[in-house]
């Protein structure tokens, strides 16, 4: 069947009276940026109010123009739990949350543990996604913490950073090896971080709330004791080592000392626990089952702090997409994971209008710290990037309503919840995949 | 006893869990579960409160005694009784909670009565049907009649529950008997004890309204009542304790310990004992002890909560 191509994109593209944040120079100033040939190919304050002839011209109304968000941690179903989300309908989320690069995690069925894998997930996402996908490869063989993956032939096949997915290596040796041969390479070592012994069974964070409700509990420290194990690990060995998601104070405080010692250790958080705790659980709403599981106020708060002071490098969605099947049962057994890709830019701006976290830090830790981190061009104004960018009217209110989520799974925790900032529209390499169409009053 | 509140100030659609009752509420419920017990003492003990009614016991998880309580509480109510016990082994776990949900709301019972073993299904189970839900234990949450007749146990045998001392020992963590218990105490105006070693203690117990000891002599010290709790060893996933012959060495209610408690101290336990474990043989056959009065107990108080509800339902 033939359809009728598109129309070829214009030359050019000229975004005109937009306020150009950008978080890697700290820049905040009025200005317009010119995009060509998928690229930045100038910007300031000279292209403000001018466009060169023939550009496609979008008014940015004076609204936050920066570079399009990068999700390190995003969960898709595929291949293997397609019902529960493709490369397809995730980075459709991600295009309305103003997310222009996804890094998928390799939770998958199969893992993604080898060389065709890598290539299979890049051929997927070059046909079907709308925006820029990497892969997070497993770095022991089937997740399983047992057994080394190819880290060199996967990271030349393009695997981004390595990662065990949702669990902790137990193994110390396994973990030492892997941090010692993937430094070789270069290769990020991305951990989650939750002692699996301790958190055997445990479907929340042990306090006044798990006790009320009954529910087994584990303590904070089950993170924090594997992240003091792998920082030694780091100091012996050498490797790059990225914290994937900490939660609490004490890990935080863990990542300050290393890298007061200059050791080559970074961490994430996700926006789950920048913004939400524990007693949002209330009666057992299984949307907020989550790993590590939500924590206490005291933790969330220092979580903020530690963006607001650039401790904490990377915000991520954690997007993880689970259909009602297995969410929709008692809390101790529903599954864990909540979605997030397209509220990701909008919850994380609750830290900002309360006054805790800046602009350019908050943006930071969505953009270009994740692209120096995965050394990626992206994630920055700067002529000769790539032109991923997103429009933001950081004041505009709006309702999350699960219907309109455009992820295929409907978990999400912030469903119903008030939120203020979202994207107008995001561009990736050149091409605008998502505009704003206004509210749907519907 | 306590100056009579109308009966009706219970009024509720579910009893679901014990946080957030009035001590009005519990009261009252006492006052007609002590009507009910004394009715149960006579020849003919069936009234027709709840004639035409359906009233299905539904248990995700074995129980012999909280089952036939509460199906002899509704047939001495003339409630026509279905006791439905669904294995989960051989079923994908919570799917068949809704789906059953639903086929029994299709069959318009008008009250179920849930024993599931996960925190928090009950209630889930409540959100999904038109009747009235009775919650007879979810995982280690909650456990309302326990309590309720644990509470009733107290007040006729010391004719009040406010300013007593009470002792709650044993496997805290994995006990719903022991939250219910905390709540309604609490708001009967009792001081709580919980005595238990610290793997058995949940976090934070203390903010729950209980004094926490590990120590069990402690704990019993001056103590009004010593409410046992059954080592529950089929819910251990590791190893709390070491073994059942330390356990009892330091847990086990014994005469020396029991010595530490007031000479009038009453001993409870909500069954079924371990003799042996967490009680000496002859403790459990006490003169002070009142388990088998908490059985009888147990009939009285959960035909009070179907009475209660009984008015509650829709008549048309």
């Amino acid at each position: 069947m033939k359809k009728s191509d598109p129309p070829p994109p214009p030359d050019a593209t000229a975004f005109l009276n937009a306020r150009l944040v950008d978080p890697a120079s700290g820049k905040d100033e009025p200005g317009g940026l010119l995009v060509r040939a998928g690229m930045i190919a100038d910007l300031g304050s000279h292209l403000r109010r001018n466009a060169p002839d023939g550009a496609a011209v979008i008014d940015c109304k004076g609204h936050v123009l920066c570079p399009g968000i990068i999700d390190m941690q995003v969960f898709t179903g595929e291949p293997g739990q397609e019902h529960r989300e493709t490369l397809k309908t995730a980075s459709q989320a991600a295009a309305a949350g103003g997310v222009t690069t996804m890094v998928v995690m390799p939770d998958t069925e199969p893992v993604i543990d080898q060389v065709a894998l890598v290539d299979f997930i890049q051929r997927r996402a070059r046909d079907n996604a709308a925006v820029n996908v990497h892969i997070m490869a497993a770095m022991t063989r089937g997740l399983k913490g047992h057994d080394m993956t190819e880290i060199g032939l996967l990271k030349r096949a393009g695997a981004i950073a390595f990662t065990n997915g949702k669990s902790s290596v137990a193994n110390t040796r396994v973990m030492h090896n892997v941090l010692l041969y993937a430094k070789d390479f270069g290769a990020l070592i991305a951990h989650h971080t939750e002692d699996p012994h301790l958190i055997d069974g445990a479907v929340m964070n042990a306090g006044e709330v798990a006790t009320r409700l009954g529910l087994p509990a584990a303590h904070k420290a089950a993170e924090t004791i594997v992240l003091e194990r792998d920082v030694r690990l780091v100091e012996i060995t050498g490797g790059r080592y990225h914290a994937a998601t900490i939660s609490c104070a004490e890990s935080l405080a863990v990542i300050r000392t290393a890298k007061a010692r200059k050791l080559p250790v970074t961490c994430g958080i996700s926006v789950n626990h920048l913004t939400l705790n524990e007693n949002d659980i209330g009666p057992y709403r299984t949307f907020f089952r989550l790993r590590p599981p939500l924590r206490a106020e005291e933790d969330r708060a220092a979580m903020v702090r530690g963006i607001a002071a650039g401790d904490i490098d990377v915000i991520v969605s954690s997007h993880d997409p689970q259909d009602a099947d297995v969410k929709r049962h008692p809390f101790a057994e529903a599954a864990d994971g909540a979605i997030g890709l397209e509220t990701l830019l909008a919850a994380a701006l609750r830290v900002h209008h309360s006054g805790e976290v800046g602009l350019i830090p908050l943006l930071k830790a969505l953009t270009s710290n994740p692209a120096k981190l995965l050394g990626l061009a992206a994630g920055r104004l700067q002529k000769g990037a790539p032109a991923d960018v997103i429009v933001v009217d950081l004041g505009l209110p709006w309702v999350v309503d699960k219907v309109q989520l455009k992820a295929r799974s409907k978990n999400s925790p912030f469903d119903e919840s008030k939120m203020q900032g979202r994207v107008l529209y995001t561009m990736v390499a050149g091409t605008l995949a998502y505009q704003y169409a206004g509210m749907d009053r519907s | 006893m306590t100056s009579a509140i109308h009966p009706a100030s219970f009024v509720r659609r579910h009893l679901l869990t014990c946080e957030g009752l009035k001590a009005g509420e519990i009261n009252a419920l006492l006052d007609l579960a002590d009507k009910a017990a004394d009715g149960n003492r006579q020849v003919i003990k069936k009234r027709d409160v709840l004639r035409g009614r359906t009233l299905i016991n539904l248990f995700f998880e074995a129980s012999t005694r909280t089952q036939s309580s509460f199906e002899l509480a509704g047939k001495r109510l003339s409630a026509d009784v279905m006791n439905m016990n669904v294995s989960t082994s051989s079923v994908t776990k919570g799917e068949t909670l809704i789906d059953t949900a639903m086929t029994l709301n299709a069959m318009r019972p008008d009250i179920l009565v849930v024993r599931h073993h996960a925190a928090g299904a009950v209630e889930l189970l409540a959100q999904k049907v038109d009747c009235s839900v009775i919650n007879a234990g979810d995982g280690a949450h909650q456990h309302p009649t326990q309590a309720l007749l644990d509470a009733l146990t107290i007040r006729r045998a010391k004719g009040r529950i406010a300013g007593l001392t009470v002792a709650i020992c044993g496997d805290i963590l994995h006990s719903r008997v022991a939250r219910s218990n905390i709540n309604v105490l609490n708001i009967m105006g009792a001081r709580v004890r919980v005595v238990a070693p610290s793997t058995l203690l949940p976090a934070h117990t203390d903010r729950l309204g209980a004094e926490v000891y590990t120590d069990m002599n402690a704990g019993l010290e001056d103590a009004d009542i010593v409410m046992m709790l059954r080592l529950q060893k089929e819910r251990m996933q590791g190893s709390y304790v070491p073994s059942t012959r330390e356990y009892f060495h330091f847990f086990g209610l014994d005469h020396e310990k029991l010595a530490r408690a007031k000479p009038d101290a009453l001993i409870m336990h909500p069954g079924p004992m371990n003799r042996g474990v967490e009680i000496a043989s002859t403790i459990a056959d006490h003169s002070r002890s009142v388990i088998r009065e908490q059985v009888e107990m147990g009939v009285a108080v959960r035909m009070a909560v179907l009475e209660a509800m009984a008015r509650q339902l829709p008549n048309h």
